[in-house]
């Protein structure tokens, strides 16, 4: 999603509502309570025993957020972070990320280059507080006043303040003092940032003491399921509810629009109550939706070129300069639905009255979230509040509303708070998949070698049409997810990006990473054809198309050296590289594959990434992102596929949608690389350039290029025979 | 139905055909354990049962009666595990829902095998899955516990304040390509 959103858009758009987003909580910004604990801003708060609490804005769901954001806070006002303690933010849109238009939303890579800036001036200003107290109080200029860690030094006078002694006298102004990016540290004087403190609530988790939004309770909560139609979009028609009212423990059978709703005193119980459940369905749009057509018709719809897309970008002129070239190249890549598989089970506890409801939720989008309730329950959204919680896995899946509109609708029908755990399977066959997308792509070589053309066509559903419908519109139909990854930042003159909307039916969503997920599977793959073509090293290749580009000439020099791209391998042993600068962050990775040729199993044994994040701000943290994103697109590369039949979802469960498992995952070496860089994302970094890697390395070891993924055995064994 | 958990014996009322998982989730409120996936694949709903690892999700109340069952909340009541510190030390997880399951896991290896060898390690915890791809740290930090590691897997101090670098990963600060 790499365009900016305006918040009105987004809030226009977003679920499909147009109701305005009136709720403001701001919160009291001239505490002037003294003796008491300091409100410096919405940020901070300072007690007199010197704990300061920072506020983390984005959602913790393993992206490590929790400690990263507030981190940034903690710098800038020269705190010692054994005393900070962290809270996650409530429903508040002063905690919206800037990134999203001011929504509380985390995902999209968006937490640290949207809050980097917001939150070092929220630290600077609670730092000027606490310096423009104590001038007051000692009667010196605020300018012969320094900080050390938790302390504010006047040096002249050789005196010392802790900063909870500041707040026995400190003021919080009516109007908080103004700084601006000439009050922040230069990055030299970095004492937290760059410097991997321990993640805050990894203890809690070690202990088996968090909670996570599925053990979330309030009082006189009960359990409830729901029971969806055979195909996405199917509604309940006749529901023959008699058996499942006597398993023992249901106590409730509710109908909704979008299934039916099993209400009772426990997990086991509603499941039992489910499955006795007798209902025929409306079919939906989804009905007869066939992964396998669509495949072939959207790759026939790339093909075609006499069919035009929506541009997304267009330089030069790529189809003049493609019928001048003195050498073309094409190819068609195609990739599957893929499912998430969060290990948190999707839940929410929704407690609905006649006019307010609230929500704990394991949410990536409480704002989203609050709209969507308001709208359900026809109330005004200042009436729903929205309780994020600790998050099992989010990728992108916890961006969606539908196991949150199942607690509201059935708390409401029972008028009980209620409690929607689904079944694993009740996920893996109803959640909104990453799209399956089909792409062509040719380009020309002028007479002396160099790209001169390039031309990417992207086919695929849309996510914004149902997701952010105002937001599809305003970017004229380009939609941002669907295509992310498609920006070529290799020097070609003459390019056109154009993405062809095509629906057959089925809803599909966000992901881990995803449009690069398979745009840049294309593009590197495409790359590294191009250079094989001519004889030509392809990381040599890549580094003189990219020589305007030093950051991303650096990541691939060092990865070549780390990795010994030079060296030889063992016989059934290559290396293949690809490279992407998603969100800001440049990555190289480098993997090390084997196949067995006789069943067309893949085996990546070792992969090597360097990345530069720009400003580094955790980095054992942005080591940890890389190694399970690399992980994700392995799993994702060599065998994730949602596999739909007659609009019926064939997967079920872990058994029959297998994810990587330790004995299969590679050795992992990432390499970090701060630059005075403004930050850019992290979370799904790593997974880009995994799937072209391991496809580039299978081609020095059969010659044959994998242009679909999965990279499956049953298509490996396929391509080796043709 | 009497059976000893974490070390205090407890009454529950549940039928025999209940499952451990959510009599422990829902009814002994001990919410440590997970769900994940209902069908012993993925690992995440592990507790000890007389010392040996089970998936709690398979496991009907009839069975367990008078055993001995360990969760995440008893494995040690303080936290102080060497396994818990150990995946403190190499920051193991990330979402961290997995992981209750994994560190059972990883108990009932080490009760059996105190120095497995890696090959043992991933033969051991190859059925728990994890999303987030921790599975590099885990090892690691098994091998951490079992003081296969020693101070030599630590490459700043292992203290709470710094976190050591994992083996293979570095991270490194360049000359700016660029301003910001």
């Amino acid at each position: 999603m790499a365009t900016k959103l305006s918040r009105r858009h987004f809030l226009a758009g977003t679920a499909g509502l147009t109701l305005g987003f009136t709720v403001d909580l701001r919160l009291p910004r001239s505490a002037r309570a003294q003796g008491g604990p300091l409100k410096a801003n919405v940020w901070v708060t300072i007690a007199p025993d010197g704990t300061v609490t920072i506020v983390a804005p984005s959602v913790e769901m393993g992206q490590g957020s929790m400690t990263g954001m507030p981190v940034i806070v903690a710098e800038e006002l020269d705190a010692d972070w054994a005393k900070v303690k962290v809270v996650p933010a409530p429903m508040n849109r002063a905690y919206g990320n800037p990134g999203f238009g001011g929504l509380q939303v985390t995902g999209a890579s968006r937490s640290t280059p949207g809050f980097w800036m917001p939150l070092r001036l929220a630290g600077a200003q609670a730092r000027r507080v606490l310096l423009d107290a104590v001038a007051a109080e000692w009667k010196v200029p605020v300018a012969e006043l320094t900080t050390e860690p938790h302390v504010v030094v006047h040096a002249p006078s050789a005196r010392r303040i802790g900063y909870g002694d500041v707040t026995k006298f400190a003021k919080v102004p009516a109007q908080l003092p103004n700084v601006t990016a000439a009050d922040l540290k230069k990055s030299d004087q970095f004492r937290l940032i760059g410097k991997s403190l321990p993640r805050v609530e990894l203890p809690d988790k070690v202990m088996g003491r968090a909670k996570f939004g599925i053990d979330a309770e309030v009082p006189d909560m009960v359990i409830a399921t729901v029971l969806r139609g055979p195909s996405q979009g199917d509604a309940p028609d006749r529901v023959d509810d008699g058996a499942a009212k006597q398993v023992p423990g249901v106590g409730a059978v509710v109908p909704l629009p979008w299934g039916v709703g099993v209400v009772g005193s426990g997990y086991e119980a509603v499941q039992k109550g489910k499955a006795a459940l007798k209902v025929t369905w409306k079919k939906g749009k989804a009905a007869g939706y066939d992964s396998e057509r669509v495949r072939g018709d959207y790759a026939g719809v790339a093909a075609s070129l006499s069919k035009k897309g929506v541009v997304a970008h267009e330089q030069g002129n790529a189809p003049r300069a493609l019928g001048t070239a003195a050498r073309t190249f094409e190819a068609a890549y195609v990739s599957d639905h893929v499912y998430h598989a969060t290990m948190e089970p999707m839940n929410a506890v929704a407690r609905v009255t006649a006019d307010t409801a609230e929500v704990w939720v394991p949410t990536q989008a409480p704002s989203i979230n609050q709209l969507a309730v308001a709208g359900a329950l026809k109330i005004p959204p200042e009436k729903v509040t929205i309780h994020p919680q600790l998050i099992g896995g989010g990728f992108g899946r916890r961006l969606e509303n539908d196991f949150v509109l199942d607690a509201v609708m059935l708390s409401k029908a029972v008028g009980k708070p209620v409690k929607v755990i689904w079944a694993r399977e009740e996920d893996v066959k109803h959640t909104k998949y990453r799209p399956l997308v089909a792409q062509y792509l040719r380009a020309g070589l002028d007479e002396n070698g160099n790209l001169s053309a390039w031309h990417h066509r992207i086919v695929g559903a849309s996510i914004y049409a149902r997701f952010n419908p105002r937001l599809f519109e305003a970017l004229k139909g380009a939609d941002t997810p669907v295509i992310e990854g498609y920006e070529l930042s290799y020097a070609v003159g003459n390019q056109l990006q154009e993405y062809l909307r095509e629906e057959r039916g089925l809803d599909v969503g966000l992901w881990r990473s995803v449009g690069p997920g398979y745009t840049k599977f294309a593009i590197e793959s495409f790359v590294d054809e191009i250079a094989r073509g001519q004889r030509i090293d392809p990381l040599q290749f890549r580094l003189r198309l990219l020589a305007h580009n030093p950051r991303a000439g650096a990541v691939i020099r060092r990865v070549a050296d780390w990795a010994e791209w030079d060296r030889k391998r063992p016989a059934g042993r290559a290396l293949g590289i690809a490279f992407s600068d998603t969100w800001r962050s440049y990555i190289a990775s480098i993997a090390e594959v084997s196949l067995d040729k006789k069943t067309g199993v893949i085996r990546v044994h070792e992969v090597w990434s360097v990345v530069d994040p720009g400003v580094a701000i955790q980095p054992d943290n942005i080591v940890a992102q890389i190694e399970g994103a690399t992980t994700f697109g392995v799993s994702a590369a060599l065998r994730e596929r949602v596999v739909i039949e007659d609009g019926v979802v064939k997967n079920s469960d872990f058994h029959d949608y297998p994810l990587l498992r330790m004995s299969e995952a590679p050795e992992i070496n990432v390499r970090v690389v701060s630059t005075n860089n403004a930050p850019g994302g992290i979370g799904e970094v790593g997974l880009p350039p995994v799937a072209p890697a391991i496809g580039n390395a299978i081609f020095v070891l059969t010659g044959k290029r994998l242009r679909s993924l999965p990279m499956s055995p049953d298509r490996v064994m396929a391509a080796l025979r043709t | 139905m009497k059976l000893s958990v974490n070390g205090s014996q407890v009454d529950v009322a549940a039928a025999p055909d209940e499952t451990l998982l959510w009599v422990l989730r829902e009814k002994l409120k001990l919410t440590g354990t997970k769900f994940g996936c209902g069908m012993a694949q993925c690992g995440a709903c592990t507790v000890h049962i007389d010392g040996k690892a089970a998936r709690a999700c398979q496991v009907r109340m009839a069975a367990v009666e008078g055993k001995k069952v360990t969760t995440i909340e008893g494995l040690l009541p303080d936290g102080n595990h060497p396994l818990q510190r150990a995946w403190i030390e190499e920051q193991v997880l990330q979402c961290g829902y997995c992981q209750s399951g994994q560190i059972m896991q990883a108990a009932a290896l080490l009760r059996e095998t105190p120095r497995p060898t890696k090959a043992q390690i991933v033969q051991h915890m190859n059925g728990n899955l994890c999303r987030c791809g921790t599975h590099g740290r885990i090892v690691r930090a098994i091998q951490r516990a079992a003081g296969g590691l020693g101070s030599s897997g630590c490459v700043a101090p292992c203290s709470k304040a710094v976190s050591p670098w994992p083996r293979n990963s570095r991270a490194a600060t360049s000359s700016p390509a660029r301003p910001a």
